[in-house]
């Protein structure tokens, strides 16, 4: 930037128009109030309380009989400190397809599982099938086309009950699940309840639980019990890059448990002696070995991911 | 209108693939019938009633067909049972509804009077209720003759603004479509509650709540009829009301829509099969009874082909849509439809990004006009390209508008800037019709004044769509119908013939099964 326009202040940010800090806000809104000079003065007070000055009125319109509709353009008087906003997001480093693909050969040795499905009531595979299905989206290729994946799209309408019937029959390793048309919050309460169903099956810490959709965050899937959330734009390589760094992530919490001996009697069920982390998926028995504790060894949730929920 | 060059050979051809296509499951239609079919006939005499049952509201229609399944003899038609019980109990179908449903009578528990009084009494029964139903089509065409009404099946008075309300609350909803038609909007579709196609009744009563859209109920098509009626007459211009007439109910709504007078129906011969999981044979049965009862209200059909550009690629996937088209025509056709009675829908889903789109948009709209003159082709907004950029949706709409006025589409469903957010607002809906309105003004006789280029990019991409068609259609042909969907021939979906929901609401009809409808619609 030149020395005749003023800098970005980080400490108070606002909008940008055309002149730094000048705040400008595009707005529109209809008022269930016939076009007239009382309901644009209404409209200019309503935006005067959301904290705007310098208010124009660029076009109020009729917008049907008993509705007015407006284009209002304001100047925020608020900031905000960016230095200072934490947002709790997914945190997985990206990766490319080939990457990842080498990532999970090398040092899982054997493919991942990945179920997914739009559940409920809602018909629409549109977003699954983004991240799911061989041809991708945006020029980024779906899960199914990942050569140490093994995809597998349930489609739409899948009842979270017989999801869940799935994930333990295929044994999968992670769990996709989309949400797209809703109405009254219906997709959290399905969201909750698939969540609740997976604790009570004892599922969490064998599967990786991974929700998305339009209006699906990663704070709103933290809060419905999900390990991720992913929403629009999200690529299929995104949703791959977190589900091989978070096996990962597990199953070296898992080897670390092992080591300090603070691995639950328990969950040892059938597992051989622990394979150091450099031996892994060498031989195919260790890769089934790999897998058994990857899956039975993880017996707690890291606190840090609790913690970080808003 | 310019037209494309197409070959009139390879047209007939794909018509003669898709009579063959469906010939087999024609005798299947013929000789089966279901619960919903049998639902649809009482309905159609006048059984609206429900019950209490567990705390829930269930429909008189529904528990009388259960309990007949239930006891055997369902096969025989339900009117054998019920019109004798009209005639021992000497009832009207409502009150004897009432009492079976109350479970008071029992209708194979009474003594049986001569079949042929039965038949004869059925008969009548049937003759006054398709009366009642060309009655309430008389007077949906008296109103339509007495305001101004815009439609044209061939497109000829260019395309019919068509919005949708989606509220959840049918009270809401009225609001939102008298703002549309005010606004400018010709026609009206109540989105119906995300899960209704998978419900095996239909709610009763006037709603307020639903999912993603409204429960499509009798109250809620009546309540919304009569305020559209009302405001057609406050502008002098006849608005149309559209439903969903697909899922497990395809009959009983066509019933419904027939008696509240409603002038579109989404109806498709095969949508219920991809999209929603419902048995083949189910839907394929269903879906004839519904289109015999549309065929005789004349309502409009909208299909469903659109779809299939949403889960399969737009670019790749043009064959399977005009294949699909034939194949709906076909089925039509045989339920006694007309051509201007076809809606047959397609979309513009290609992606935004491609070069030249536009061309490719022109050509496969065009190709549908020219490929089906008589009938009226319902046109589908993007909405897979969309993603929250309100602003560039609202352009995409705008050529989704040029292309339509252009080619000469009957029926636009105007697309919504914040699709992929929310059901649409008010504000949303009138921007939406703003941009129509312009369009559709500013181009209205441009393709009267153009001609394509011989053997140019448009046509050779039309040339290319319906050689694919033919091939396609071959292939369904040489697998059989159920095989090729199995098989994945639309929308990249695969169902089996024994799959899906509703299969065991399918019966074989009994040699003396009655149903005097099949005859009379």
């Amino acid at each position: 930037m030149s020395q005749n326009t003023a800098q970005v202040n980080l400490k108070k940010l606002k909008p940008y128009g055309d002149i730094m800090n000048d705040g400008t806000v595009q707005l529109c809104f209809t008022l269930p109030v016939e076009p007239s000079p009382e309901a644009r003065e209404a409209a200019i007070q309503l935006c005067e309380k959301m904290g705007y000055d310098q208010i124009k009125v660029a076009t109020m319109e009729k917008a049907a009989n008993g509705f007015s509709l407006f284009v209002i353009y304001g100047n925020l008087k608020h900031t905000v400190d960016f230095t200072q906003i934490h947002v709790v997001k997914v945190d997985a480093q990206k990766r490319s397809r080939e990457e990842i693909d080498e990532l999970i050969k090398t040092r899982i040795g054997r493919k991942l599982v990945v179920i997914g499905a739009c559940t409920g009531f809602d018909a629409h595979t549109v977003g699954i099938d983004a991240i799911m299905n061989m041809k991708g989206f945006a020029g980024d290729y779906g899960l199914e086309r990942y050569q140490w994946l093994d995809a597998r799209n349930l489609g739409a309408q899948v009842l979270n009950d017989e999801l869940l019937k799935r994930a333990v029959a295929e044994n999968a390793d992670a769990v996709l699940v989309s949400k797209v048309v809703t109405q009254h919050n219906i997709h959290m309460r399905d969201m909750k309840d698939l969540m609740n169903r997976a604790r009570q099956m004892g599922l969490m810490e064998r599967m990786i639980f991974v929700s998305g959709g339009p209006r699906v965050t990663h704070p709103l899937a933290l809060e419905c019990g999900f390990d991720a959330g992913f929403g629009v734009g999200t690529r299929p390589s995104d949703v791959a890059s977190y589900i091989v760094e978070e096996f990962l992530r597990r199953r070296d919490l898992a080897l670390l448990d092992e080591g300090a001996g603070t691995a639950p009697a328990a969950a040892t069920v059938s597992v051989p002696a622990p394979v150091k982390r450099s031996k892994l998926a060498k031989s195919p028995i260790k890769k089934a070995a790999s897998r058994l504790v990857g899956k039975s060894r993880i017996a707690k949730r890291p606190k840090t991911r609790a913690s970080s929920k808003r | 209108m310019a037209h494309l060059n197409l070959d009139p050979g390879k047209i007939r051809h794909c018509r003669e693939l898709a009579r063959k296509i469906s010939a087999p499951v024609e005798s299947l239609i013929d000789s089966h019938t279901t619960i919903a079919i049998e639902r649809a006939t009482l309905r159609l005499l006048g059984v609206d009633g429900a019950v209490s049952q567990a705390n829930q509201v269930v429909p008189e229609v529904n528990v009388i067909i259960q309990d007949l399944q239930k006891s055997g003899g369902l096969e025989h038609g339900i009117l054998r049972w019920f019109v004798n019980g009209m005639i021992q109990t000497k009832m009207t179908a409502t009150e004897l509804a009432t009492q079976v449903a109350k479970r008071k009578i029992k209708l194979r528990d009474l003594p049986q009077a001569p079949l042929e009084e039965v038949r004869a009494k059925a008969h009548e029964l049937c003759r006054d209720a398709v009366e009642r139903l060309v009655e309430a089509r008389e007077q949906r065409d008296a109103l339509r003759a007495d305001l101004n009404d815009p439609f044209d099946p061939t497109g000829r008075n260019g395309p019919l603004l068509y919005v949708i309300v989606a509220t959840g609350n049918i009270y809401e909803d009225v609001i939102q479509a008298q703002a549309a038609a005010q606004a400018g909007a010709d026609a009206i579709a109540v989105i119906r509650s995300t899960a209704q196609s998978l419900l095996d009744y239909v709610p009763h009563g006037a709603t307020t709540e639903g999912f993603g859209g409204t429960y499509a109920t009798q109250e809620n098509f009546r309540i919304m009829r009569q305020a559209l009626d009302e405001e057609g007459r406050k502008l002098g211009r006849y608005i149309r009301l559209t439903n969903y007439c697909s899922g497990l109910c395809m009959p009983e709504i066509a019933a419904l829509g027939a008696m509240e007078r409603l002038d579109f129906l989404l109806n498709d011969a095969m949508y219920g099969i991809l999209f929603r999981d419902i048995n083949l044979k189910r839907t394929l049965i269903d879906q004839h009874f519904s289109r015999r009862i549309i065929a005789l209200s004349r309502i409009v059909i909208h299909t469903g082909e659109d779809n299939y550009l949403t889960t399969a690629d737009a670019i790749e996937n043009g064959h399977q849509v005009l294949a699909s088209q034939f194949i709906n025509e076909r089925f039509a056709l045989h339920a006694h439809m007309t051509e201007d009675l076809m809606g047959l829908g397609h979309a513009q889903e290609m992606d935004p990004a491609h070069p030249n789109v536009f061309l490719l948009e022109i050509a496969r709209a065009q190709m549908t006009r020219d490929i089906f003159p008589s009938s009226p082709i319902k046109f589908m907004p993007p909405t897979r390209h969309k993603c929250g950029d309100i602003f560039y949706s609202h352009l995409m709409d705008a050529m989704f508008n040029f292309v339509g006025v252009l080619t000469g589409q009957t029926i636009q469903l105007l697309g919504m800037a914040t699709e992929a957010m929310h059901t649409p607002l008010l504000q949303d809906r009138w921007m939406s019709i703003k941009n129509a309105k312009y369009i559709f003004n500013g181009a209205k006789d441009l393709g009267r004044e153009i001609t394509y280029k011989r053997d140019g990019m448009i046509e050779k991409w039309a040339e290319k769509v319906l050689d694919e068609t033919v091939a396609h259609l071959e292939m369904i042909h040489h697998k059989g119908l159920f095989r090729a969907i199995e098989e994945r021939a639309f929308a990249e979906v695969s169902r089996r013939e024994d799959g899906g929901k509703g299969h065991d609401g399918v019966m074989l009809r009994a040699p003396d099964y009655l149903n005097p409808f099949f005859e009379l619609l």
